[in-house]
């Protein structure tokens, strides 16, 4: 069994107080709590938290704890003689139990006495992932492999920490913070009680080309100057392939172009839109015969920005 | 290896009240609560039968963990939970506006 610090994760002494106990767990909880905080290894802070906690606030549960004695986290050790006599008859070994299991499982004895033979049904814990997707994905529908350890539990009621993974299918539809629920999928329920459940939070990688909102998607147009003047026809990639766009003459630099349902499809049918954002590109380099044309244009043209500033400094 | 079909939690699918308390671990007596404090509302609250948007369900489970984890009252769940709700809304508004600012890829 491998050892873990409680009280190195809540920063606590080994002889602090219950109260200094609850205060660090209420500020670190606050740091960590996967629904406030936006620490990147949130969740897994928390659950180490959590565990730490509900060990060291329970009296009993924390002496059954200091009776280990201190090692390195991750050290494996041997529980003191007395404990395995706890689980059971038989050859017992504590090689892949996890020690937090093992004071969850801790009420009023040794180990949960209700677990086995127990009447009260206990649902199985659910569980919470991010699927990481490519945008293409989002669009077409995609799988994800997913594992998870989850605990399982032996006739005694122990439980085992055992690998799972499979696949799961993401129907096309899915947007950036969407959630998906694979009932059954989480721990199993005890006495009776239901699975728990996966939920999967959906996280959309950046693209090279489009930005999202939702269900719509933003592309930066580059037009030259005299396209968005003379206006033109462009080819525009999307994600179900590139299609021709008309840019009407007198095009701004900001304006937005609407692509009709060239988004993201939506779960329940529809699309979004695409946007494409008109940006002017300026030529760096250009060649004698092209700045002579520059020149004579503005010569010729009697087209001033700048009128709006004139108009206010008269005033 | 087996594919699995997952769920959308989305509005458009709805949930009865027994399968919401189920799903997100409040009892009826929690669930109606957060319905009293405006931070669920359901699909009709006439009805007789209430039913909620699936979407709802991924808020009642938040307020059932931070109801357990911060040991919080029903009235500081709701305080919460809104609060949250807000910091939501908001983020999406920037992911908008950022979406639409030029050259803003990143």
């Amino acid at each position: 069994m491998k050892y873990k610090d409680y009280y190195g994760v809540m920063g606590v002494d080994r002889k602090a107080s219950a109260e200094e106990i609850k205060n660090a767990y209420r500020k670190l909880a606050r740091k960590y709590h996967p629904d406030v905080s936006k620490e990147r290894d949130a969740e897994e802070k928390f659950k180490e938290l959590g565990e730490a906690y509900e060990t060291l606030r329970d009296p009993e549960k924390r002496a059954a704890y200091d009776q280990l004695g201190s090692h390195r986290p991750g050290q494996e050790f041997r529980p003191p003689p007395g404990w395995e006599r706890q689980f059971g008859e038989g050859p017992f070994s504590f090689d892949d139990i996890d020690l937090g299991d093992l004071f969850a499982g801790m009420m009023g004895g040794m180990h949960r006495a209700g677990r086995r033979g127990g009447k009260v049904p206990v649902p199985g814990e659910d569980y919470e992932v991010t699927a990481h997707i490519a945008l293409e994905e989002a669009y077409r529908g995609t799988e994800v492999d997913l594992e998870l350890t989850v605990p399982e539990y032996d006739e005694s009621g122990l439980a085992h920490r055992v690998r799972r993974a499979f696949k799961a299918r993401i129907p096309k539809g899915a947007a950036d913070g969407q959630r998906l629920r694979l009932p059954g999928k989480g721990g199993k329920g005890l006495n009776g009680g239901r699975d728990g459940d996966l939920y999967l939070n959906i996280a959309l990688h950046p693209h090279r080309l489009f930005r999202v909102s939702g269900h719509d998607l933003f592309l930066d147009l580059p037009l030259a100057p005299w396209e968005a003047v003379l206006g033109t026809s462009v080819q525009v990639p999307t994600l179900g392939g590139s299609v021709r766009l008309k840019v009407p003459p007198g095009t701004h630099a900001g304006g937005q172009l609407r692509l009709a349902g060239r988004g993201l499809p939506k779960p329940h049918g529809g699309e979004g839109d695409l946007f494409a954002i008109v940006q002017i590109a300026v030529p760096t380099v250009t060649s004698e015969r092209e700045r002579a044309l520059f020149k004579e244009l503005a010569e010729a043209s009697t087209f001033n920005p700048r009128g709006h500033f004139e108009q206010e400094a008269a005033k | 290896m087996k594919t699995e079909q997952a769920m959308w939690l989305h509005e458009r699918h709805e949930l009865l009240l027994e399968e919401l308390c189920e799903l997100s671990g409040l009892s009826e007596t929690e669930l109606r609560e957060l319905v009293d404090y405006g931070v669920l509302a359901p699909v009709d609250s006439d009805a007789g039968h209430w039913s909620f948007g699936a979407d709802r369900l991924v808020v009642a489970r938040s307020a059932r963990r931070l109801r357990r984890d911060f040991e919080l009252d029903p009235h500081g769940v709701a305080l919460v939970v809104t609060l949250l709700e807000r910091v939501r809304d908001l983020e999406e508004e920037l992911r908008d506006l950022r979406a639409r600012l030029p050259g803003s890829g990143e």
